[in-house]
């Protein structure tokens, strides 16, 4: 993490939980990234997040108050307290199996009723800290822990979930496209309404591995193959279909 | 002090009102700001009331996609500062145990309504029942205490909220109000004070908020915002919150003090109520609205010459042992009648030591009638 950002950590946290080449480790240093551009003011800011490796990207990382909370259970818990406390910036930030599978009910019932939320998905297309299970976002064909012959299912696209239940921003980015990300990030925390970022982020320990895709260097090689982005922040489609189209998609 | 006296917020005097109403309006009155909710039966009305008189207090009202939901926006919104609250019944009981344990572990004051029905499952969704008091001790995993308070009329369905919502704040436990169907639905005169004593959040600055040197101590609690920089997690955690998963000793210390500081307080938790009990032989042990049947099977048997007093269990958790064994003592019998198979008949017999426990149970969706005891008593002498 760059020196500039670490006034963001809390000091007694030396180390962070991922492994090497993780792509939450990005998507941490974009959000802090994102927070310090806009002068966000931390001390009214709540982070909240479920269980599974993304869920430690703000605890007990961030210097911030943040709520660690159940498996799927993030968002409900964020409704709670900033329907209580409407004056905090609500923050959840968690892994695609913990908002999109567990808490997939809770995720679409928040864009619709569009309470101020930012949602941020770290999404790795597979169930990290468990060790490598079938996620709802696990490509069509792709080998996990428990799709040994390839997920017979169609993936989730979770743009599109959390549009068709109302969400008024949502966009998708990728931790091998840091500066969008960022961009996207700031729109969605600075959105008055329920804002939802989708951020591909590669998992090379239990997802690289089952994929042949070995190395941090070739899970973001493939990654950069597969998401493209048009310059009016429209979409172009990626070999792996919708799912893996970035931009922001707004009315 | 944390301990304020305030004016009842709701209207006082002399009303007519059905318990479910009156939980609502203790809730209120003991400061409740916070209510997320999925509508059961017979628990519905409570989540209406609030939907009417939260917002024009200042406060919210979620109605949440299932009950799930619903007790995890209850633990963000307690942290936030308000005093929060869900009511429900047993299939919503079951979906809020595993956040129940979230919020005993993270000693996050909740307060929790649950209206019995007659289960197990959906059971008889419109009918009375009390099979609940093991599911909300016992119902998540792992070892916590939770508090709970089985009132008997309309009038304590208003006082003993008030009084979960000061255990809860006090304790920082989750603490239940376990009503049944009965009483929920129950229409009856009711006194409503002007003024009340409720108790606040107990906050001291810069105090670790998970742990104090007492072994069964109660730590200070900020709220978000306070400025510091709060780490609130379910899984096993230092005094500052720290995630701290290795080291069998520390985990056995924080999972003991938890509970500890509940069932050290036992004395003032644990409230309950004699009548005739100096000269009694059989003594009938009941608690919630059997208890109102139990009285009335006990005053017949007095006319009728029977030596026959009750002992009415206020609280249920935690669990007065040392005062069944005290009334164990000058007792020749217990009769424990239920709206269940036995659930605190077990307590009752592990605590009489040689006195004989007699089990009166009935699981039909019906309240238990004064006959019923009357005869069951009749069968002891
Ligand atoms: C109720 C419940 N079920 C299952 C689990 C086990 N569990 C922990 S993390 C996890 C998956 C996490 O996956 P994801 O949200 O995609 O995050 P990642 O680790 O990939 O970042 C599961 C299934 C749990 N903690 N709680
Ligand atoms: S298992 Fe995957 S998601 Fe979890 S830290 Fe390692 S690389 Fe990241």
């Amino acid at each position: 993490m760059a020196r500039s950002m670490e006034k963001y950590l809390r000091p007694e946290v030396k180390t962070t939980p991922f492994c090497p080449g993780c792509g939450h480790g990005v998507l941490m240093g974009s959000l802090l990234r994102a927070i310090d551009q806009l002068g966000l003011d931390m001390k009214n800011t709540l982070f909240v997040s479920g269980i599974g490796c993304a869920a430690w990207i703000p605890s007990p990382n961030f210097a911030a108050d943040t709520l660690h909370t159940l498996h799927g259970r993030a968002v409900a818990f964020a409704t709670g307290a900033k329907a209580a406390n409407p004056d905090l910036k609500v923050i959840v930030i968690s892994g695609d199996g913990d908002l999109a599978s567990i808490g997939g009910n809770h995720l679409i019932h928040a864009a619709r009723r569009n309470l101020e939320l930012t949602v941020i998905c770290a999404n790795n297309m597979i169930y990290g800290m468990t060790g490598g299970q079938m996620a709802p976002t696990t490509p069509q064909g792709h080998l996990t822990a428990t799709s040994v012959q390839g997920n017979p299912y169609r993936p989730f696209d979770l743009v599109k979930l959390v549009k068709g239940a109302g969400a008024p921003y949502v966009a998708r980015g990728a931790v091998t496209r840091p500066y969008e990300l960022i961009g996207y990030l700031k729109k969605a925390i600075a959105s008055p309404d329920f804002a939802f970022v989708d951020v591909l982020s590669p998992c090379p320990t239990q997802y690289g591995r089952r994929n042949k895709l070995d190395s941090a260097g070739a899970m973001y090689e493939r990654l950069r193959g597969l998401c493209q982005e048009s310059a009016e922040g429209t979409c172009a489609p990626g070999d792996a279909g919708d799912s893996l189209r970035l931009g922001e998609f707004n009315d | 002090m944390p301990l304020r006296t305030v004016t009842n917020p709701v209207k006082a005097g002399s009303r007519y009102l059905s318990g479910n109403d009156a939980a609502a309006e203790g809730a209120i009155a003991a400061g409740c700001r916070y209510y997320g909710g999925y509508p059961i039966t017979p628990s519905s009305e409570i989540m209406e009331y609030m939907s009417r008189e939260l917002a024009p207090r200042g406060g919210a009202f979620m109605q949440m996609e299932d009950e799930i939901a619903s007790i995890s926006s209850v633990v963000g919104a307690s942290w936030t500062g308000s005093k929060a609250m869900t009511a429900t019944s047993g299939p919503g009981l079951s979906l809020m145990q595993e956040c129940l344990g979230y919020a005993a572990f993270t000693e996050t004051p909740v307060v929790l309504v649950d209206v019995q029905r007659a289960g197990p499952c959906t059971g008889q969704a419109t009918k009375v029942g009390a099979g609940d008091l093991m599911a909300v001790k016992w119902g998540s995993h792992g070892d916590y205490q939770v508090v709970a308070l089985s009132p008997w009329s309309v009038q304590e369905m208003f006082s003993l909220t008030v009084e979960a919502f000061n255990l809860s704040e006090r304790l920082r436990v989750p603490a239940f109000l376990l009503a049944e169907e009965a009483t929920g639905h129950l229409r009856e005169r009711v006194d409503l004070p002007e003024s009340l004593e409720i108790y606040d959040r107990d906050y001291q600055p810069h105090e670790p908020p998970f742990g104090c040197d007492e072994p069964d101590g109660i730590p200070s609690m900020p709220r978000f915002g306070d400025g510091e920089n709060l780490l609130v997690t379910g899984s096993t955690h230092d005094r500052w919150g720290y995630r701290k998963t290795e080291g069998p000793a520390f985990h056995d210390a924080l999972v003991r003090r938890l509970s500890q500081k509940v069932l050290s307080r036992k004395a003032e938790i644990c409230r309950h109520e004699g009548y005739y009990l100096d000269d009694a032989e059989l003594v009938v042990v009941a608690y919630g609205f059997t208890a109102r049947a139990a009285l009335r099977a006990v005053r017949q048997a007095r006319r009728g010459g029977l030596a026959v007093g009750l002992l009415r269990l206020i609280t249920i958790w935690p669990f007065d042992d040392e005062l069944i064994r005290r009334v164990a003592q000058g007792a020749k019998g217990f009769l424990v009648p239920e709206m269940n198979l036995g659930q605190v008949d077990g307590l009752v017999r592990s605590a009489a030591g040689d006195t004989p426990v007699k089990s009166l149970t009935q699981v039909n969706g019906s309240t238990i009638s004064p006959a019923s005891i009357l005869a069951a008593l009749g069968e002891m002498r």
